[in-house]
């Protein structure tokens, strides 16, 4: 690689309007424009912290493991990452070709061949005309298709869905890979396989970012872990430093906890 | 088995700052069309696939419109030729190009609305242009103008009109449509993306341009200060430019100038509210 990746974030906040009922309404923010309650409106505007004040430098070999309880922030920041939401405080700097595995049915059309679906996520990633065959060689090869390539994806089966979905993700080998944690779900037979090229593709980038609520998978793959919660950095530092701090905070049975 | 990737994603790089400057803004919107347009083989894509998709399953796929506006003219022509009291021979080439481009115009307004809530799986997993997704309502809807135009060319050569060199000055015309539409799609995708309930208003308002704007009616059939008037009305005058050169008619320069302003205004707005809003859009679908 010419370049070598990087990715910083400075101050970085996030604040999600809550846009429910009457500010989903040009009429009513016309009316209440009108009768002189705007100005109010707009101090009173509800918004979420989505992430607070987040400080973050990753250089070339790190490996960023993100944890937290659900809504503490991790696809945020992973889209936050991926320049998907833009930041509302603070800045990010990312240099670097990047994948984000966010969504596994990204542009995955139901209508359309599998082979069709290969060349639409090459112009999705905007691969030039010359690169689309060996994509399409790639994935229908690791999808293991065969003869449903020239088929709607409508009729596959759930395996062959997910089998086409994760290989189209991981057909583009990027510096800076940001996988969020259903990638690591799947049947038995197929994620030993799955894990092969992920392995690969981890190995590949530069930096990784990957939220799990799987700390055994965090612990193998991450040299370092951020601990998000509510939007807020509780913690970050080597992985097993913050790992074991972050486990002792999780009840060990939450059945009995929840009694 | 071999699973090695070899497929390279292109070099990027981001730098993003809250609280930009009007210039920076102006830069990231231009850096977004620009970065778009590279993208056109993906938004030529998606047009057609949007098509593809909606008439999936039928024999005649888009032409089931060509069909439906070819019924359409050819009884609005029967009725209104005796209503109005116009020759078919005059009234039926008018009518059939009318309905067809205002049927265009019309659907485009209206599918503006959506260009990015629809999209919003795809803004949602990965950074995209905004730009493609109105690329991609154009296209679609010239597409479907694509297949209609059919309609134009039977009922021209049934009354054995055929195509002038004067014709070409439909071009210039259509130019200025794309600009438009390009123009259009931003601000109502992005602004019906913040405010649901801007479609139904824009339904109406096309409801009611249809009727005020000279479609089912000649402009010849209002009096003197009638016609006058038709220059305030921006659908007219943008319908005209491309209308007049195809029937033969002079088209007026205040038509022209007036088409043209009313596109200048139209791009400005929609260019301030897009280099406002672009990074908000994501916040919104």
């Amino acid at each position: 690689m010419s370049s070598r990746a990087l990715i910083e974030v400075k101050n970085l906040s996030v604040l999600f309007p809550l846009y429910h009922g009457s500010s989903r309404s040009l009429k009513k923010m016309v009316v209440a424009a009108a009768s002189g309650r705007l100005a109010q409106d707009q101090q009173q505007r509800v918004v979420v912290r989505a992430l607070t004040d987040i400080n973050v430098r990753l250089d070339s070999g790190d490996r960023l493991g993100l944890v937290g309880s659900n809504g503490a922030g991790k696809t945020t920041l992973l889209r936050v990452l991926a320049g998907i939401y833009e930041p509302v405080l603070g800045s990010l700097r990312v240099r670097g070709s990047l994948n984000a595995l966010l969504d596994p049915n990204l542009g995955m059309n139901m209508e359309l061949t599998g082979r069709e679906n290969i060349l639409l996520r090459g112009l999705y990633n905007g691969l030039p005309r010359s690169a689309l065959p060996r994509l399409e060689e790639d994935v229908a090869e690791f999808a293991e298709l065969s003869d449903f390539l020239d088929l709607p994806v409508r009729i596959y089966s759930a395996g062959m869905v997910v089998r086409l979905g994760f290989a189209l993700a991981t057909a583009i080998k990027p510096q800076i890979l940001l996988m969020d944690e259903w990638f690591l779900a799947g049947d038995a037979v197929f994620m030993e396989k799955a894990r092969v090229r992920l392995e690969e593709m981890v190995r590949g980038a530069d930096i990784l970012v990957l939220s799990s609520h799987q700390n055994e998978i965090i612990r193998q793959w991450c040299s370092r872990v951020l601990w998000l919660d509510q939007g807020n950095v509780i913690a970050d530092g080597p992985s097993e430093e913050v790992l074991d701090r972050y486990i002792g905070t999780i009840p060990h049975h939450p059945i009995e906890a929840l009694v | 088995m071999s699973s090695a990737v070899t497929t390279i994603a292109p070099p990027a790089e981001l730098n993003l700052l809250a609280d930009m400057t009007i210039a920076t803004r102006n830069r990231w919107a231009m850096a977004d069309i620009a970065e778009g347009m590279r993208l056109w083989r993906l938004a030529w894509a998606l047009g057609w696939l949007d098509i593809r998709l909606r008439y999936r399953g039928s024999m005649l796929g888009p032409f089931w419109l060509t069909i439906s506006t070819g019924v359409m003219v050819a009884a609005l022509g029967v009725l209104y030729s005796t209503l109005f009291k116009i020759e078919l021979r005059d009234y039926l080439p008018f009518l059939a190009l009318s309905q067809v481009l205002w049927g265009f115009l019309a659907a485009l307004v209206s599918e503006a609305c959506g260009v990015f809530t629809d999209a919003e799986g795809v803004i949602r997993s990965v950074r995209m242009p905004y730009f493609v997704f109105s690329m991609r309502g154009l296209i679609r809807n010239a597409i479907v103008l694509a297949h209609n135009i059919v309609v134009i060319v039977v009922v021209f050569a049934i009354f054995e009109m055929w195509p002038h060199l004067g014709s070409l000055m439909a071009l210039p015309g259509l130019l200025l449509w794309v600009i438009d539409a390009l123009a259009l799609t931003l601000l109502l995708g992005g602004f019906c993306a913040r405010f649901r309930d801007i479609q139904p208003i824009v339904n109406s308002v096309m409801q009611i341009a249809f009727f005020m704007t000279p479609v089912i009616w000649k402009p010849t059939q209002l009096s003197e200060s009638g016609i006058a008037h038709l220059a305030f009305n921006p659908f007219y005058d943008l319908l005209e430019i491309v209308r007049g050169p195809i029937l033969g008619t002079d088209v007026e320069t205040t038509t022209w100038i007036g088409a043209c302003v009313y596109s200048v205004i139209l791009c400005a707005i929609s260019w301030a509210f897009f280099v406002r809003a672009r990074g908000r859009i994501a916040f919104w679908v």
